[in-house]
């Protein structure tokens, strides 16, 4: 490696360092919750780029791995251990996402896009049959013992995770391999690039990081039903903020998540009644305005 | 004789009730350059998207070295050594010429990724005559320059067989002999080539032997001076297409 790929390592373990003591120095517990949904977002957008940036797979399947990791916290908190839940909810996203994966992903385009969709619906009305007709309780209360600061805590490591593995990914064959199906599937197999592989390897750690934060983030609403866990929206919100700040680049979901969490609160905030037709209004404008991404109007402006 | 390196062998291949290859057989030898001729339409581009994989046989088989290719996915076939320009041509238009050779390098087993590639994946642009526009974006290029990235790709695969399916097309007549001298070249590295092309001018430059296709069926297989004389192949192009005739 590099001299200059060592600085940038550094620079990213110091700066989560840096967050790690955040914390202790946020007095407000209102404060703190806004932290952990920068980090909720920040965590998602950047997974869901892992696979959907270099290959240009549009997924709005994000709430479906994230809500069966709430639902696992939600129904195995009072009976395993911490890591005994996060492991189970590992498993069970990794496994929703391989059948998934492999079933799916010969479809492209539109037809991915709308598969992607309609997975995380059909998800949530499995999860609601199952409550109404086997447990007869479609809300659940999440019993957890987790404080406010271990959440953020553990979504901040779930953040550094997944933009470490990205970072490695691009640098390897898998990473180039990732590159050359996004931009033409064809040329891929001709090249020899397994792309069935490629692509549900990366749709599954992409999943699987999605899955986690579902599980970590269920103790915080204490009260979750299929319409909380699986609300559509989450995925909208991951995909714009991606979008906002770039899919294809490494910081670019970030940059997208920490400035749409703070105006989404404010808006939510100020115009409760008229939340989803300003949410409407945003998206409509970051498609027209940075179809490329904010990370894509900086590089245009640098270059000469 | 040994094995061929390609051999097909009465292969077939439908697209509904339309027969677009009819139990064609041809061989290619390896250092051969074989002409895949014939009206638009009899059939050329699906017999090479059946080599490289791209489309299914229905009936028949490929074999390359004497081994069974048909049936393998499209990126097995690469890796055994096959590689293809397209009729349209396909560039990865947002990555760097470079990085265009090194997708082609990565994924085969006498590849290189990193730091390695790099210095092959220049010198195949050298060979192609890009050797200056390496961080160029591949979209940026003119589309004859986009050509010359589509082989240096192909030949980033360090393929036995190659596929070129109307390569020289659209070259101006400078060009054209670089492009000729080019694959010749490579043919007498030992490469087997199988060419489409209608530039008529380089088939005769290029080709020891042609294969006619007409309505997916091999009509005229040989000496490329014999075949184009082939009353059965003049008919061919004369009867059904006036102005294909008159462009060879």
């Amino acid at each position: 490696m590099s001299r200059r790929t060592w600085a940038a390592w550094g620079a990213g373990a110091a700066v989560f360092a840096a967050l790690a003591l955040l914390p202790r120095w946020i007095g407000s517990d209102y404060l703190l919750s806004l932290a952990i949904s920068v980090l909720m977002y920040g965590v998602l957008a950047s997974a869901w780029a892992l696979f959907s940036g270099p290959t240009r797979y549009v997924s709005l399947a994000t709430v479906a791995f994230f809500g069966v990791g709430a639902y696992t916290t939600a129904v195995l908190g009072e009976v395993l251990p911490w890591a005994g839940v996060l492991a189970a909810a590992l498993a069970l996203g990794v496994a929703m996402a391989l059948v998934v994966g492999l079933a799916t992903l010969r479809l492209s385009g539109v037809y991915f896009v709308i598969f992607s969709f309609g997975l995380a619906e059909l998800v949530k009305q499995l999860v609601t049959w199952w409550e109404v007709n086997v447990t007869q309780e479609i809300g659940r209360y999440v019993f957890v013992d987790i404080t406010q600061q271990d959440i953020y805590w553990q979504l901040l490591a779930l953040l550094a995770l997944v933009l470490a593995l990205r970072a490695l990914i691009d640098r390897t064959r898998l990473g180039l391999a990732l590159r050359v199906i996004g931009e033409d599937e064809t040329v891929a197999v001709h090249v020899g690039i397994d792309t069935t592989v490629a692509k549900v390897l990366l749709f599954t750690l992409s999943a699987a990081f999605m899955t986690l934060a579902g599980a970590v983030m269920a103790p915080r609403w204490t009260y979750i039903d299929p319409s909380i866990a699986f609300a559509p929206v989450i995925s909208f919100q991951t995909l714009i903020m991606a979008l906002l700040g770039g899919a294809g680049a490494l910081l670019g979901p970030l940059l997208g998540a920490v400035p749409l969490v703070l105006l989404f609160e404010l808006l939510s905030a100020h115009f409760p009644n008229h939340f989803s037709i300003l949410l409407g209004g945003v998206f409509m404008v970051i498609v027209y305005l940075v179809p490329r991404g904010l990370i894509g109007l900086w590089r245009r402006r640098s270059r000469p | 004789m040994s094995a061929p390196l390609l051999q097909m062998n009465e292969v077939t291949r439908r697209f509904g009730g339309l027969v677009a290859v009819d139990r064609l057989s041809l061989a290619v030898q390896p250092g051969e350059l074989v002409g895949l001729l014939g009206p638009n339409g009899s059939g050329k581009t699906t017999a090479m998207n059946l080599v490289s994989g791209a489309l299914a046989c229905h009936g028949g088989q490929i074999a390359l070295d004497g081994r069974r290719i048909s049936g393998l996915a499209s990126h097995r076939i690469a890796r055994l050594g096959v590689a293809r320009t397209f009729q349209l041509v396909r560039v990865l238009g947002g990555m760097s010429c470079l990085d265009n050779v090194a997708a082609g390098l990565a994924f085969h087993p006498r590849g290189a990724h990193g730091a390695q590639a790099r210095a092959r994946a220049q010198s195949l642009l050298e060979r192609v005559g890009l050797g200056t526009q390496a961080a160029l974006e591949a979209g940026a290029l003119t589309y004859i320059d986009q050509k010359r990235l589509e082989l240096a790709r192909a030949l980033a695969l360090a393929p036995r067989l190659l596929l070129l399916d109307e390569w020289l097309a659209g070259l101006n007549p400078t060009e054209l002999r670089q492009g000729i001298a080019l694959i010749r070249s490579l043919r007498d590295e030992g490469l087997g080539i199988l060419l489409v092309e209608h530039v008529m001018d380089a088939v005769h430059a290029l080709c020891t032997r042609c294969v006619v296709m007409n309505a997916g069926r091999k009509i005229a297989d040989g000496p490329t001076r014999e075949v184009l004389a082939d009353p059965l192949v003049v008919r061919a192009y004369l009867g059904e297409d006036d102005e294909e005739a008159a462009h060879a």
